[in-house]
């Protein structure tokens, strides 16, 4: 890779030790992937919930901010994805003490480091929204893929040790999207159903994703007749990554970079794979529990917005929550402030829902939860939720809002 | 007698050990109980399999941030796959196998990595020289 004066100079340990590990990281990854040099980023966006990070990462964060205050401090805008502990709610959820010491030595840690802790993967719907051609650095795959193609934005998925890296030097190797040539489509998908709500969008995800494939795909999806809300494509985006690791995609007439089909591709289109109605119903078929008991019902991955929280608790207003049934919403701390002075959480937590703050569910240790809890079954309208909680042990079901509402009254999968 | 596959120049060190070979794509948070060391997602083809000290053999690599750190907490207790091998990865595991120091390749130049080795078969990878050795193929 060809390296500047100042690169050189960080290489050389004159940045010191943090910045010298964080480039010597970013020259390796960057090899890897044959970048020629490094971009500079404006904003690094870090994952490093504790369930992920473990003692030893713990212990790696502890030991970075050990060091002296200039050698640790970021360089750029460094904020941080959900956590997995909320103090305020922790012991309700019967996780432990020991989860929310470690989450604490990891908050010291980032806080050292110059890090905002603002706990959120809905940052840029609450934080600061990147603009088009902006290089930054983020750190959670429903993050970048909204920045990518909704902003058109630049930034490759950035795990939690590389978004550090980026945050204590400025820069990240310039390969993946950040270069213009791979930016372009690659599969074509044409909609013959037009998604309704949310976990319709999720769906829709889900399919454009199991046929993507691939990091390095780039679908394109037309016959989009209205445009889609931020929730609306939120949901797609996170859906569609989880499914496919896909970071990028164009929605002609929606997204900035490919104004019409044509401009989304190098050359003429592919043949486009039609997406109908029965492959949407597929997607919960597949997840499909009629009847069973619910444990859990969760509103979170991605966290939620404002709209979203108001939404449930119209759903929730003067009915109550199943007695063997817990109802969770997952928000960002910015969002929950606003969620409290507007009332919202005190109409979803007097139905008997638990609003949760800059965590997100499966980032808290899932697993924990349901063997302390005693859940199995949950219902989500998150498809990346139900995509991803199985491996936690979880019986996944995915349902609209309104469904997942009425099962979570109800006690059962309606 | 020993066969050798071409690949990327990757990440890590040299190792040895026993392929655990699947088709399957790859996520550390979806896939695993990595506190057992087992693959726990009910849907994937290793559901059930030992992971400790194979070199896993895979299609490519599912969405989610979290192995870049996971890696290396799994390392730290010595519950951790010897190496991995796959079609082609995404930056999450190239940069949690770069902070892990565990060995990684990817982009072969004879085709689909989950066919050529076969699950059980003893190989060598070297991520330097862009090599992985089939150790006991004529």
């Amino acid at each position: 890779m060809k390296l500047n004066e100042e690169e050189r100079a960080l290489l050389a340990g004159e940045g010191g030790r943090a910045r010298q590990w964080a480039i010597r990281h970013q020259i390796e990854v960057g090899r890897f992937f044959d970048a020629e040099d490094m971009v500079e980023v404006d904003q690094a966006h870090v994952m490093a919930d504790p369930e992920s990070l473990g003692e030893a990462g713990v212990r790696w964060l502890s030991d970075m901010a050990g060091l002296p205050e200039a050698e640790r401090r970021v360089r750029v805008p460094t904020i941080t994805d959900p956590r997995g502990v909320d103090f305020a709610a922790y012991k309700r959820l019967h996780q432990t003490d020991e989860m929310a010491t470690l989450e604490e030595r990891a908050i010291r840690a980032f806080e050292a480091m110059g890090v905002l802790m603002t706990n959120t993967c809905i940052n840029y719907q609450t934080i600061l929204p990147p603009v088009r051609g902006e290089h930054v650095a983020f750190g959670d795959t429903g993050v970048v893929i909204y920045s990518n193609a909704v902003f058109g934005a630049r930034s490759n998925f950035e795990g939690g040790p590389s978004a550090i890296a980026a945050g204590l030097t400025g820069r990240t190797p310039r390969y993946g999207y950040h270069l213009e040539k791979n930016r372009l489509g690659t599969k074509l998908f044409e909609l013959r159903h037009q998604p309704k709500d949310f976990s319709e969008w999720g769906a829709l995800g889900a399919v454009v994703g199991r046929g993507s494939g691939s990091y390095w795909a780039v679908p394109v999806i037309t016959g989009v007749e209205n445009a889609p809300t931020s929730d609306d494509l939120k949901h797609f985006g996170a859906a569609l990554a989880s499914f496919g690791s896909v970071a990028m995609f164009h929605m002609p007439g929606v997204t900035p970079e490919a104004p019409t089909l044509a401009d989304a591709f190098d050359g003429p289109p592919p043949p486009a794979s039609p997406i109908t109605a029965e492959d949407i119903a597929n997607v919960y078929e597949g997840y499909a529990a009629r009847g069973d008991k619910v444990d859990v019902v969760v509103f979170s991955a991605p966290q939620l917005s404002l709209i979203e929280l108001e939404k449930v608790a119209n759903l929730l207003d003067g009915r109550r929550v199943h007695s063997g049934t817990t109802l969770i919403a997952a928000t960002s701390p910015e969002i929950k402030f606003a969620a409290d002075r507007m009332g919202l959480t005190r109409r979803i937590e007097a139905s008997g829902g638990i609003v949760l703050s800059g965590v997100c569910f499966y980032q808290s240790y899932a697993r924990e939860m349901a063997e302390a809890n005693g859940w199995s079954r949950l219902m989500s309208n998150s498809a990346k939720l139900v995509n991803i909680i199985g491996g936690y042990g979880y019986k996944p079901t995915l349902a609209t809002m309104e469904r997942c509402v009425d099962s979570a009254v109800a006690g059962k999968v309606l | 007698m020993a066969q050798t596959l071409l690949c990327h120049p990757g990440i890590g060190p040299d190792v040895e050990g026993i392929a655990l070979v699947a088709s399957d794509d790859f996520s550390a948070r979806y896939d695993l109980d990595r506190i057992k060391g087992v693959f726990s997602r009910p849907a994937h083809k290793l559901f059930g399999e030992d992971y400790r000290e194979r070199v896993l053999v895979l299609n490519n690599v599912k969405g989610g941030v979290a192995s870049a750190w996971m890696l290396n907490e799994m390392a730290s207790r010595d519950v951790k796959p010897a190496a991995f091998v796959f079609n082609r990865v995404n930056p999450i595991l190239a940069q949690g196998a770069a902070l892990a120091g565990l060995p990684l390749v990817d982009r072969f130049a004879d085709g689909d990595v989950t066919t050529l080795i076969c699950n059980g078969e003893r190989i060598r990878v070297r991520p330097s020289e862009g090599q992985v050795i089939l150790l006991d193929r004529p």
